[in-house]
């Protein structure tokens, strides 16, 4: 047996590492140990393909692979360690843009190298794939970055033009890939990954802060397949196994996602949430003279420890706020006076599917008190009060009954359905997606404006009290 | 066209099943860390990486090889590290919950 054959057998490993490792990440249970079967195999791999004779032959540049490897866990290690739980999303978009980058960057090298002896036209056919979707991925996680990171407006971003723009944008990188399939020409290819980056960015700018997690979900899939690309064009089926696995189980759970909002794939992508926007921010024109009711922690901590049935539904503002222990804390003082309690989740409270739940479990919320949805909507007609804690898109009824709202069609939990709803704000502004909302009108509502924490802090206390 | 190419189109091809197959039915708490793992797993590119270094020559080659292997090399570490703290809430919580006296400060009792 070769050495490179023993090399190939470890990749093998790997990727049944991979596999499985993907497996035990769709389960509650095996999850933490799916990633780490997954990190293991990823380490294995990396470390035999040392053992090659042509990593090995030039110490210059072995000794650049060890710095820049060194240079990035020094730079991942913390910046992954020290990021808020809030803040994840965005953290997974970077990682996830700068693996695109790696992917277009080895279809460049592989592609400069082999230029001058004319390769067949599938071998560029291969590496312009990796160089398109990898430039896609890179620049459009940097702006879902931006966006998530509010960086730059969260809102759809539209200007005159767009369609046509968008247009000119896709044509020119045809003509440009042809054109290198023709020719091979290196400054050809370099023009088709600027072109490449510009595409990323005019992609994601239309697509509004509320769908981004779905975006990223898309963008993961596409890096997936830029990292198959490189696996075609260096011979490797490591690669090839991996990136396939990724870029086709991406793209499933992107329309998993995308259901859990109730909506199609196409529609978060293209519908530009933002031509709806104007028609729905038109209707809220009246929002600003609209009278609201707002209580005092005191009528509201009353109102909680008198009621038998209490929902809590959270939403971003509790996350930012970091306020999931405060409102735990709340919530066993209302249990140990006798209060049905328990939290409504929304797949996509938050800013990701799922993340509210990660928040919930950090401040060890048991599993048994979280309800999903679908779970959660049929007992609410029946609570006393649907504690509305920085949510707002996600209870919005606009989504049921405004057949015109950009939301139309998303399943919401159904604080409406409650005797009384309280919404722990900290203003009147509205929620991710940019659109007012009803309930807030309602006249069964009371609002308390602040710091979700404060808010929270204030009601444990008048409970307290009560 | 090689025989070298269809094979690889043969693994792509499969893998692409196996993809599909393998995450059939994902719980809605899980498609966060999910995406994270798989965007960890992606990060094998930088296998690919440290070959494409070994094949560069000349200074522009050798840059871009570098920049490659840097970020790849995030992709890889920081997707594993992030992927691991969001899946540690995960893990079984004890039955037993202490029920704090609410969070105050923690006074100690016969300090005067």
């Amino acid at each position: 047996m070769t050495l490179n054959t023993g090399i190939d057998l470890v990749y093998l490993l790997a990727a049944i590492g991979f596999i499985l490792a993907l497996k035990g990440l769709s389960s509650p249970r095996y999850a933490r140990n799916g990633n780490l079967l997954a990190a293991a195999a990823a380490a294995l791999a990396v470390g035999f393909t040392f053992a090659r004779p042509e990593v090995r032959a030039h110490t210059l540049n072995l000794v650049l692979t060890l710095v820049a490897m060194v240079l990035g866990s020094a730079i991942a290690v913390p910046a992954a360690r020290r990021v808020k739980m809030t803040a994840m999303p965005q953290m997974v978009a970077i990682f996830n843009g700068v693996g695109g980058g790696a992917a277009a960057l080895i279809s460049v090298v592989v592609f400069v190298i082999e230029a001058p002896g004319q390769p067949a036209v599938y071998r560029i056919g291969e590496v312009l794939f990796g160089v398109l979707v990898g430039c896609v991925s890179l620049s459009g996680s940097a702006i879902a970055f931006a966006k998530l990171q509010e960086l730059m407006t969260g809102r759809p971003v539209t200007y005159p033009g767009q369609q046509v723009i968008n247009a000119l944008v896709g044509a020119a990188i045809l003509v440009l890939a042809v054109s290198t399939l023709l020719t091979a020409s290196v400054p050809l290819l370099a023009a088709t990954a600027v072109l490449s980056l510009a595409l990323g960015v005019i992609f994601v700018l239309p697509i509004g802060g509320a769908d981004v997690p779905v975006l990223i979900s898309l963008l993961n899939s596409f890096t997936g397949l830029a990292v198959a690309a490189s696996g075609f064009t260096l011979n490797n089926n490591l690669l090839i196994i991996a990136g396939t696995l990724v870029g086709a189980s991406g793209v499933l759970l992107t329309r998993m996602m995308s259901k859990a909002m109730g909506r199609s794939l196409g529609n978060v992508l293209f519908s530009a949430f933002g031509s709806v926007v104007t028609a729905g921010s038109g209707a809220d024109g009246t929002g600003e003279t609209r009278s609201v009711r707002s209580g005092t922690p005191d009528d509201i901590g009353v109102l909680l420890a008198y009621s038998r049935k209490v929902v809590i539904v959270p939403g971003y503002g509790l996350a930012v706020a970091q306020a999931q222990h405060t409102a735990r804390e709340l919530a066993d003082l209302l249990m140990e006076r006798g209060v049905e309690v328990f939290y409504a989740i929304h797949p996509v409270a938050g800013r990701m599917p799922g993340h509210m739940n990660v928040l919930l479990a950090e401040a060890n919320v048991p599993y048994d008190e979280l309800k999903e949805m679908d779970e959660a909507n049929p007992e609410m007609a029946t609570a006393d009060v649907a504690l509305i804690v920085g949510a707002n898109d996600t209870v919005n009824p606009a989504a049921k009954s405004t057949p015109g709202s950009p939301i139309y069609g998303m399943p919401i939990i159904n604080a409406d359905e409650a005797e009384h709803v309280v919404f722990l704000k900290r203003s009147m502004r509205p929620g991710f997606a940019g659109i007012d909302n009803e309930l807030l009108f309602d006249e069964k509502t009371t609002l308390l404006f602040g710091d979700a924490k404060d808010t929270l802090g204030k009601l444990v206390s008048a409970v307290q009290d009560a | 066209m090689s025989t070298g190419i269809i094979q690889f189109l043969t693994v792509f091809v499969l893998a692409g099943f196996v993809g599909i197959e393998v995450i059939s039915a994902v719980p809605s708490i899980l498609h966060t860390p999910l995406m994270s793992g798989s965007n960890a797993i992606h990060g094998i590119v930088l296998v690919g990486t440290i070959l494409i270094m070994g094949e560069a020559r000349g200074a522009a080659q050798i840059t871009l090889a570098f920049f490659a292997v840097l970020l790849a090399t995030l992709n890889i570490v920081g997707g594993f590290v992030v992927t691991d703290r969001m899946l540690e809430m995960f893990k079984a919580k004890p039955a037993e919950r202490p029920r704090r006296n609410t969070g105050g400060g923690d006074r100690r009792e016969g300090d005067g």
